[in-house]
């Protein structure tokens, strides 16, 4: 949906799936001061809120702020408004992707693009794969300070390096293809 | 013996597979019987649906429509492949029109989602349905004098499918008792532990850990116990990264709940997959093992 067309943001973000509660909002900050990662947002849990709601379209889809949310659900449980703003944040993510928006400042996209990419191939996620993919994709130098971590996994056997395919994979695909034929605006 | 259907999740079969070695062995154990999905798919977790949320309830709709089949209640023991293919389910409840535009999809692969599929957790199956006074017969080797720092973590109990309070779980504190241990309270027991962040925002996670492993350490914890396979990674491969970040020393063992049932009803360490762990708990456990 392009700023052109009438629709308002906080309409928009209310129709994708995690979106709906947006205008219950009523600024108390509950979510931020709830928030785990706050300190690393650019813009606060309640602030990317109210941005919404004042539909500052570019500034909130192009910020790196929802992609910080940790999902841990304190928010969710605390809103007394019942917004869900952790499924608001992912909603607001999957809107970026979609209009195409890439978010300075963190590396969480590709750290997602990665792990859908792995399941699109197989059909189910190699943690492996997705580890590599993801640091081709942003520094690759910074795999070398996972040295440590990654040993420890190989070695107790929890690292398995060469991906499993489901039998069903072409039917995830068909299902996958026929979504996109079908989905329309959503 | 109640049947389930059983739904690994994709850490099991990497980073979690001490969570589903011991899942089997203490299900089995217990008479739970655990009949594995044919051929699921990944639920989609947090990633797929932060980039495509319909598409994500999708993929996640597959191995509903496949459980559907079996008429049986799926069981995973993965805390976030319960919240994701729960959370693709009540997106269909509430929203016809949605469930009408997956089930198209699915059409495409000959499948249909109605709606009748349960998801649980494995570890409230076993509560619910086997319960504790079922769980406390079978202990064959009491747990005494090991003191454990429960840890819930976020996805079982906080995004309203939990069967726990969101803010002060207490089922892991009821399993831990029943062994026979004793329940370390500590303050940031409800607190994240940064969960997949610990991939692309290194740093925060790794205070987070410090923060819960400090705790739990200085309540007198000689372990942790947790349900959820990223916490139980987190906190046992991410351990030396935080000891060197921080100039700490912390040598917590992290089991799965599971793994320490397991313990508890006598089963020896290879069906609980404890060479799988990296902070090796053999001498925590060695009295009871």
């Amino acid at each position: 949906m392009g700023k052109t067309q009438a629709m308002n943001f906080v309409n928009e973000v209310s129709q994708v799936p995690g979106g709906e509660g947006v205008n219950l909002c009523m600024q108390c900050g509950t979510c931020t001061a709830s928030c785990p990662s706050a300190k690393i947002w650019e813009f606060t849990p309640s602030e990317i809120i109210a941005m919404v709601r004042a539909d500052m379209r570019d500034e909130v889809l192009s910020s790196s702020s929802m992609w910080c949310c940790l999902s841990c659900y304190s928010c969710t449980v605390r809103c007394p408004r019942d917004v869900k703003p952790t499924n608001l944040f992912h909603s607001l993510e999957s809107l970026a992707i979609k209009h195409g928006y890439k978010p300075q400042n963190t590396n969480t996209p590709a750290m997602y693009n990665s792990f859908v990419k792995s399941i699109k191939k197989n059909g189910r996620v190699s943690e492996f794969n997705m580890m590599m993919g993801y640091y081709l994709s942003t520094n690759p130098f910074a795999a070398l300070g996972m040295m440590s971590v990654a040993w420890n996994l190989l070695s107790h056997g929890r690292m398995p390096l060469s991906a499993r395919k489901i039998k069903g994979k072409n039917d995830l695909d068909k299902i996958i293809k026929k979504l996109e034929d079908i989905r329309g605006d959503q | 013996m109640k049947s389930y259907t059983y739904y690994p999740g994709c850490s099991s079969e990497a980073t979690a597979v001490g969570l589903d070695i011991s899942a089997r062995s203490v299900a089995e154990a217990l008479g739970m019987e655990l009949k594995e999905l044919e051929d699921w798919n990944c639920c989609g977790s947090t990633p797929y649906g932060s980039l495509d949320e319909l598409e994500a309830i999708v993929v996640a709709a597959r191995n509903l429509a496949l459980a559907e089949k079996t008429g049986l209640d799926l069981v995973t023991p993965c805390s976030a492949c319960f919240v994701t293919l729960n959370k693709a389910r009540v997106h269909m409840m509430e929203k016809p029109q949605l469930k009408a535009k997956v089930n198209e999809a699915l059409a495409a692969a000959n499948l249909e989602y109605k709606g009748t599929v349960k998801v649980r957790l494995l570890i409230e199956a076993l509560m619910a349905d086997i319960t504790t006074q079922q769980i406390a017969a079978k202990v064959k080797n009491p747990l005494k004098g090991l003191k454990i720092a429960p840890y819930t973590g976020c996805q079982e109990v906080r995004p309203r499918f939990g069967f726990d309070h969101p803010e002060n779980p207490v089922a892991l504190d009821s399993i831990v008792e029943v062994l026979g241990a004793e329940v370390v309270p500590y303050p940031s027991k409800c607190k994240c532990c940064g969960g997949s962040a610990v991939i692309a925002e290194e740093g925060l996670t790794l205070e987070l850990m410090y923060r819960l492993l400090d705790d739990a350490t200085k309540n007198g914890a000689q372990c942790i116990v947790t349900p959820c396979p990223l916490c139980q990674m987190n906190l046992d491969a991410y351990q030396g990264k935080v000891n060197s970040k921080f100039n700490a020393k912390f040598n917590l063992p992290v089991l799965f709940v599971t793994q320490l049932i397991g313990v508890a009803l006598g089963l020896k360490g290879d069906k609980l997959g404890l060479n799988k762990n990296i902070i090796n708990p053999n001498k925590v456990l060695a009295k009871y093992l």
